[in-house]
């Protein structure tokens, strides 16, 4: 459009202005009203929404307050449950608080002994037999022969013990033992321990075991040999028993220490006669022990008898001194000596004796027959020393199996009472089968040279079970 | 005679000043590692086994002799577990303190035990009067076990007497939520099968639900045989077997042929505290019992 087309419109229109304007503004006024009004009905419905949501925010807040503390019950009955659960199981394995009242009641055997019983039967053949088993230089006495020929039942004895209340503890044992078809029953122990004597002091009276060395407190029953050593044999006529008294001490240490004495009637080999108003034998005896390591135990001892006999089985009457010495050492893979390992023993003993041979007392039946036992003439003097060891060294292949072997050796003045210059030697060789903690059979095998020239091959089968309680055995 | 008085008297002198704290020998390690954990260094513990020891037949050595001599309290399985070497222990020892009464504490008095047989004959094997022993693998039977012995403490040694119910608050605290965390974990055990070497697994079966197929001893306490052994192959091979278990003390070689001839792994437990790397405590002993487990069960 031409520019100077534009010029009559713009007059006409501001010809027209005022009165336009009046309108307008009447309009816009309406209009704004409108629109006022709207906005608030609007902003009211703001308003409403926001508090409708706020509404419902809170309401979704105290559902989930609520949601989480019914978990929290719900998480709390659980534990309960699970508390409970466990109360119910401890209260399950606990031990009843009244203590089955039902096992004592009436009965009057509640309080019997332990009982065991151990059963022993041999099998014996010497290449030499009978031999004169007087070995040189230690005559015959009861329990030092060479073994018996063919079948024989061993010593089979019984045993009963228990706590006799709270201060004493008592045991008694009785053997039966079968002496060429003569059969003895034999009280070998009975006696009463103390159980609370403070600071580590016990007293044992009756009769026992003494516990000089280390076989002659233990019973043959746990032996690892069939018969025991010579020097047991030859000294101490296998074992030496005797009424009496004992104290030991052990002492509050690490190590191991005992230390003790024992005073006895003096009636047993290898005293005799109870001298001294039937006090005739004095021991004492100290062992200690230990470990050494987790594989290795070990246990040595001193210990000596000092008896005054009269008319001992092997004829001697006087002064008798002995000393023994004695070692173990247990070697077994964390100590499972049960399952495999080595245990080596060794004891020496040293005997002196100042007295004299009175033939008339002598066991010996050969050496009684040759001579006169009313001749006051045939007692000679009996003054020296004599000695005895042995070594023994048993490997136990597994639970079931062992093997041993033990060298044995007497040593006698050529003077001596029987002497000769011989030195009685003897090779032994073993092998158990044990089926259980509570049996065993054995095969042993000894080359047993009783005097100069006289060899004896022996072989031995032997089967020893326990019955009845189970028996705890010493180191 | 006067030169053994002298010694004696000499060594007396030697020893008296050695009144020290309160003393407990302990039979097996699980029983040390629960007395630490109710005195914790308070006392001191004595252990006389070890994990890699069958206690059934331990001896009575001098060392043992010497360590219940000094003992105020004895800690020990009971159930006839100890019956060959204890009471040779406590007789030899003169100790009054732990022959009778409060000072002998057995474990087993404070339970009930399973598999009291109804029959005695010793032709069923070692066989135990008093019930199964090895109730040490049985979480809720120490926790019981626990509470009796922290009591003992306390009537033992009285002044200690509050510390001791209170290590074992603290002990019963942590124990049952191990016992809760213990079988959540082995809740994949339950229902599976495994051979045993001895019947030493009762109370861990019966807890976790393991069910007992057979044992590799033919009767308790009877060594392996190779005919019973034989006899167990089938078995555990059409049975969908675990494991075969045994304690770290068993021969290995039993179990190992039976896994070689059916290809379930034998699997070496540590039975008590001690009898592995983890088991340094009663804690790590079940983790790592249970963890042994569930790594055979994958």
């Amino acid at each position: 459009m031409p520019k100077n087309l534009l010029l009559p419109y713009c007059f006409a229109a501001l010809a027209l202005a005022p009165a336009a304007a009046v309108a307008a503004e009447n309009d816009a006024e309406a209009q704004i009203r409108a629109l006022d009004a709207r906005i608030r009905a609007l902003e009211a419905d703001g308003e409403k929404l926001r508090q409708q949501a706020a509404a419902a925010l809170a309401a979704a807040d105290a559902a989930r307050a609520e949601l989480e503390k019914m978990k929290e019950t719900l998480a709390g009955a659980e534990q309960k449950q699970a508390e409970a659960a466990q109360q119910a199981q401890l209260a399950a394995v606990a031990a009843p608080a009244e203590a089955s009242a039902s096992a004592g009641g009436a009965n009057g055997n509640a309080f019997n002994p332990a009982i065991a019983v151990i059963l022993n039967g041999l099998y014996g053949h010497h290449s030499q037999f009978p031999v004169d088993a007087r070995r040189a230089g230690f005559p015959v006495v009861d329990g030092f022969g060479t073994g018996p020929q063919g079948f024989s039942l061993g010593e089979s004895e019984i045993s009963f013990a228990a706590n006799i209340d709270d201060k004493f503890y008592g045991q008694f044992t009785v053997s039966y033992d079968d002496d060429n078809g003569k059969i003895s029953t034999n009280i070998e122990e009975a006696y009463i321990d103390t159980l609370t004597l403070p600071e580590g002091f016990n007293v044992r009276a009756g009769r026992f075991y003494s516990n000089i060395g280390y076989l002659n407190s233990h019973h043959t029953h746990t032996d690892n040999f069939v018969d025991r050593p010579l020097a047991y044999q030859a000294f101490l006529g296998d074992q030496y028993g005797d009424d009496g008294v004992q104290l030991r001490w052990v002492a509050p240490l690490d190590l191991f220490l005992e230390l003790g004495g024992e005073i006895f009637r003096g009636e047993n080999f290898p005293t005799a006669g109870a001298e001294h108003s039937g006090s005739g034998a004095h021991t004492l005896f100290a062992h200690a022990g230990g470990d050494v390591g987790t594989d290795s135990s070990w246990l040595a001892g001193v210990s000596m008898l000092k008896a005054r006999t009269n008319g001992a089985d092997d004829g001697f009457s006087g002064d008798e001194t002995l000393y023994l010495a004695d070692a173990t050492w247990k070697w077994a893979p964390n100590g499972n000596t049960k399952d495999g390992g080595v245990t080596v023993r060794s004891e020496f003993f040293f005997d002196r004796r100042r007295g004299e041979l009175v033939a008339s007392s002598v066991a010996d039946d050969a050496a009684l027959d040759a001579v006169d036992l009313t001749d006051p003439a045939l007692a000679e003097p009996w003054v020296g020393e004599r000695r005895g060891a042995y070594l023994e060294a048993v490997y136990r292949l597994s639970r079931t199996w062992d093997l041993g072997y033990r060298y044995d050796k007497l040593w006698a003045g050529a003077g001596d009472p029987y002497g000769s210059g011989f030195d009685p030697m003897r090779h032994s060789v073993e092998l158990t089968w044990r089926n259980s903690e509570f049996s065993f059979f054995r095969l042993q095998l000894s080359r047993d040279e009783v005097a100069r020239g006289l060899i004896d091959n022996v072989l031995f089968l032997q089967y020893d079970v326990a019955l009845g309680a189970h028996g705890a055995h010493k180191f | 005679m006067k030169k053994y008085i002298f010694i004696l008297a000499a060594l007396l002198v030697c020893v008296a000043p050695r009144a020290q704290a309160f003393a407990a020998f302990a039979c097996e390690p699980e029983w040390g590692s629960l007395l630490h954990e109710l005195a914790g260094d308070a006392i001191s513990i004595d252990v006389g086994t070890s994990a890699l020891q069958d206690v059934h037949v331990i001896e009575a050595k001098p060392s043992l002799i010497a360590k219940v001599r000094r003992a105020d309290l004895v800690v020990c399985t009971g159930a006839d577990l100890e019956v060959g070497w204890l009471p040779q222990l406590i007789r030899q020892a003169g100790n009054p303190k732990v022959s009778s009464g409060p000072g002998y504490f057995l474990a087993s008095d404070q339970i009930t035990t399973l598999e009291k047989p109804s029959k005695l004959d010793r032709s069923e094997g070692d066989i135990h009067p008093q019930g199964n022993p090895h109730f040490q693998l049985d979480p809720y039977r120490m926790l019981v076990i626990a509470k009796a012995l922290a009591a003992r403490l306390g009537e033992l040694d009285p002044a200690h007497a509050a510390q001791y119910q209170q290590r074992l608050a603290d002990f019963t605290t942590r124990w049952q939520a191990a016992i809760k965390t213990w079988e959540a974990k082995a809740a994949p055990l339950k229902g599976r099968k495994v051979v045993v070497h001895h019947l030493s697994w009762v109370y861990l079966e019966q807890w976790l639900g393991l069910e007992q197929i057979g044992a590799l001893e033919p009767k308790p306490g009877v060594p392996p045989t190779s005919a019973h052994l034989a006899s167990l192959v089938d078995l555990t091979k059409n049975s969908h077997t675990l494991a075969i278990l045994r304690a770290a003390y068993q021969d290995p070689k039993p179990g190992d042929w039976l896994s070689e001839q059916t290809g379930v792994p034998a699997v070496t437990l540590p039975f008590t505290v001690g009898g592995d790397e983890r088991s340094k405590d009663l804690f790590g002993l079940f983790d790592s019992t249970i963890d042994k487990l569930l790594a055979v069960a994958k």
